[in-house]
């Protein structure tokens, strides 16, 4: 049986929300098509905690000031430049406007508390997370009449010249065809498509995990490219942060990451250091340590630590694995015990006396002559209890995506924009964001050129 | 942390989980209260169980709650765990069973009161009082002498608030809360606002969740109804012991006097707030629920109903000849209540208000340091 509408929005994170909401709110009718049940809907949204936009003055929930000028610094800083500047500024310029239209969209905010302090003048958080967020869209989106499907994963796309005709749609029941007079594509990266992976990064893409759900599998972003929209962004990077081996293989979320490289030292499989744990501060360092690991033999590293620094970051999921000696701790980790040992013993030996430790500066405590060398934050591991948490490559989203214009629309690879096609979150990021990370950023990216996407899908499908 | 029950391991399973994601912490004060710490003991537990007023937020917005493998579910656990630590804290100890089964040993407590109350009313008063129009000042007491009411009434009200005394002292230990706050009058007021307000059943302003995840609920109306309705009732009931004792004034009282009016507007808000927290509980997404323990609060809230539905119809008719019977059942029903407080739901008043005392200590404690802190930083800066 077919069905038709004006807007086919696929996805069912933030930016497919936005695209929706604007889109039914522009007029249109609207199908979504969610490839994952219900309770993992919303992709990446789910994990996420707040969104980066700019604003003139402080507010109830923030604290500060944040102009369109220092967003763009903060965004040419962390892409190194990867980025469409034009497109940027469009973003950085729509953004202002973006805190109190997600808020008519019924999504609460909260000043940010506790461990967040420092992004509490740029971002604003999600009262309740990013699951409360979806949680809202869905109700005010379906509120509206927008008509929303779950475990119905688009498996072709019917596109001609550019123009968009019809889906596919794959359920229980069997294959549907589904038209629409607009596409919104909002489907996600490929992060959880571990055979794709591979294609970058060979067998060791087999021992990485996925921070998301099983469901971004980036079955559109393939299908879209295959059918000529151009493409955008590296395609063999991804981001990559160090989080607890024991995670599970998918949708271990916030809670296994580990921030706690600054405090001793890390070693991969064969007990030896591998790179300065003390060069930077989070969130620099925090977004460099997955894919150092994951050069790392067997994708495993262990941090190790010792009492003196037990309490001194944010408790993670699982406890760390201690023993009362290193001897004992290189056993429990399966570790060469005499090169463990060697190698902890080299580094205390190592450390330049008299420093002085402070983890909220770049401080005096470092080593001399060890190779490679801890530049801060160097104390020697010697107190018993000793630590380790084993941790590997977490997978949090790809870089590859297809290439927008202003319009969210996508461009097709002889440069022109496709008739009624656009694109909007994570499947476009790539556009402002090709390279590194800034937190928050990605919801920003959804949120605009989502509602940009369901305001243009709108007015194209209503033509 | 062996001496967990399953309960509390659960309950510490989860606030390690959440202690690692703290999404939630806009929610309410049970987050915030968590953060404070690293590890958790029992007290710790059963303080955070009775800091939850269950509002169901955490639950919907949590990314981890079933089906995700972590099975995250906070409302339910803490809800067992404070649903134990009722038990734990009976006083004297020998009742803390009554928690196990308790609609069938509260709906019990209360026929039997009401049944006796007509027995003895029957047995001791003459027929011809008994059954006949009694009006007039003092007409309550020719069916019940005014002393053996007092007496009765004075006596069970006494025996449950020493029980409760000792079971909010055994939770306030537990916690290990130091001294009592007997001086902290601050906290006590903070605490005192944020249960007058019911701050806490409120998802952190966007309402709290009880079918699903839509903040639909309405829970905090129908107990705000109760609350203010039981606190009317005892307004009520206080300003005629003091017309009786300083005045000399006995009851019934007209229909425009204090006590009646008082007792009339409660008499309405524990008519409509037990009702429709009842039929909440009714509508009540069966996840977000200890489940095996629904009884509790279906008899506490059946108590108010009734105790309220008694007062108002002896108001209504008790100038006809049915007064003497709805005297014993309406007293009945007053009587059941007041020595089911201790063995009932009513504990969670107390308990909820114990722990909103603790955090308030606590955000206090927090702040100075934070401010001492931040005062030695800046002398530090200086030097």
């Amino acid at each position: 049986m077919d069905s038709a509408h004006d807007v086919l929005v696929i996805g069912g994170g933030n930016a497919a929300l936005c695209a929706a909401i604007s889109a039914r709110r522009a007029g249109a009718s609207v199908k979504v098509l969610e490839a994952a049940p219900r309770f993992y809907r919303g992709g990446n949204t789910r994990h996420t905690r707040n969104m980066r936009c700019a604003h003139d003055t402080a507010t109830d929930t923030l604290t500060g000031p944040y102009t369109e000028d220092e967003f763009w610094d903060d965004l040419k800083r962390v892409t190194q430049g990867h980025t469409d500047e034009e497109l940027a500024r469009f973003m950085i310029a729509k953004s202002k406007d973006m805190l109190p239209w997600i808020s008519a969209q019924g999504v609460r905010f909260q000043p940010s508390l506790g461990g967040t302090l420092s992004l509490g003048r740029t971002n604003s958080f999600f009262l309740g997370g990013g699951r409360a967020m979806l949680n809202a869209l869905y109700q005010t989106a379906e509120g509206l009449g927008v008509e929303v499907e779950y475990d119905a994963e688009v498996v072709a796309l019917e596109i001609e010249d550019g123009m968009f005709l019809s889906a596919t749609v794959k359920r229980q029941s069997g294959l549907e065809t589904v038209r629409a007079g607009a596409l919104v594509a909002a489907a996600g990266g490929f992060e959880a498509n571990i055979a794709w992976l591979k294609e970058y990064w060979g067998p060791p893409a087999e021992n990485f995990l996925i921070r998301g759900t099983p469901y971004n599998r980036g079955t559109m972003l393939r299908m879209l490219l295959d059918k000529g929209v151009q493409e955008i962004g590296d395609p063999t990077q991804c981001h990559a942060v160090a989080i607890d081996a024991r995670a599970p293989k998918f949708d271990g979320g916030i809670i296994t990451r580990l921030d706690c490289v600054v405090f001793g030292i890390v070693v991969n499989r064969d007990a030896e250091r591998f790179y300065d744990e003390g060069e930077d501060f989070w969130p620099k360092r925090y977004a460099i340590w997955g894919r150092l690991v994951a050069h790392q033999p067997d994708q495993i590293a262990y941090i190790v630590f010792d009492a003196k620094s037990l309490t001194s970051f944010m408790p993670s999921l699982y406890p760390p694995i201690s023993a009362s000696t290193l001897e004992e701790l290189a056993g429990k980790l399966e570790l060469d015990r005499a090169k463990f040992c060697a190698t902890v013993a080299g580094f205390n030996a190592a450390i330049v006396p008299g420093g002085s430790f402070d983890h909220t500066v770049l401080d005096d405590c470092r080593t001399q002559g060890l190779t490679p060398p801890k530049t801060h934050w160097a104390r020697p591991v010697d107190t018993p209890p000793f630590y380790a948490y084993p941790v590997r490559p977490g997978i949090t989203f790809t870089y590859l995506g297809v290439r927008v214009n202003q319009e969210a629309r996508m461009i097709m690879t002889d440069g022109r924009p496709a008739a009624n096609m656009f694109a909007a979150g994570e499947i476009m990021a790539g556009n402002v964001l090709g390279r590194g990370y800034a937190a928050g950023i990605g919801m920003t990216i959804g949120s605009v050129f989502g509602k940009t996407a369901g305001e243009g899908a709108s007015r194209r499908a209503r033509n | 942390m062996s001496a967990h029950s399953e309960a509390l391991r659960e309950a510490e399973r989860l606030m390690t989980v959440c202690n690692s994601c703290r999404y939630c912490e806009g929610l309410c004060a049970v987050f915030p209260a968590m953060e404070m710490r690293r590890a958790f003991s029992a007290g710790d537990l059963n303080y955070l169980a009775n800091l939850c007023h269950s509002c169901g937020a955490c639950y919907y917005d949590c990314q981890f709650s079933p089906p995700h493998e972590f099975d995250v579910n906070v409302p339910r656990t803490l809800a067992i765990v404070r649903n134990d630590s009722y038990a734990d804290y009976a006083w004297p100890r020998a009742l803390s069973g009554t928690f196990k089964r308790n609609g069938l040993a509260v709906s019990l407590i209360a026929v039997l009161s009401v049944v006796a109350f007509l027995f003895a009313f029957m047995a001791l008063s003459d027929p011809s009082v008994m059954f006949a129009r009694q009006v007039g000042e003092g007409a309550f007491y020719r069916i019940m002498p005014h002393d053996a009411m007092v007496a009765l009434f004075g006596g069970v009200f006494l025996y449950s608030c020493l029980a409760l005394f000792m079971g909010l002292r055994a939770f306030w230990r537990d916690m290990a809360a130091g001294p009592p706050p007997a001086f902290d009058l601050a906290s006590l007021w903070q605490a005192m606002k944020d249960a007058g307000r019911l701050r806490y059943l409120d998802g952190g302003g966007v309402g709290c969740m009880n079918a699903d995840e839509r903040p639909r609920d309405t829970r905090r109306l129908y107990h705000h109804m109760t609350f203010y309705g039981f606190g009317l009732c005892f307004a009520a009931t206080s300003v005629a012991t003091l017309y009786a004792y300083l005045l000399g004034r006995a009851a019934p009282y007209p229909w425009w006097d204090l006590p009646v009016v008082l007792g009339t507007l409660g008499g309405i808000g524990l008519l409509i707030g037990p009702a429709g927290l009842l039929l909440a509980k009714s509508k009540r997404d069966p996840v977000l629920m200890d489940g095996t323990r629904t009884g509790m609060d279906a008899a506490f809230l059946a108590m108010l109903f009734f105790t309220a539905l008694t007062g108002l119809a002896l108001l209504v008719l008790r100038a006809t000849p049915a007064m003497g019977t709805l005297l014993a059942v309406h007293l009945g029903f007053v009587f059941g209540f007041f020595l089911t407080m201790p063995y009932g739901k009513f504990v969670h008043g107390l308990y909820r208000y114990a722990a909103l005392v603790r955090y308030a200590m606590e955000r206090r404690a927090e702040e100075a340091a934070a401010e001492a802190a931040a005062a030695g930083g800046a002398a530090k800066a200086a030097a």
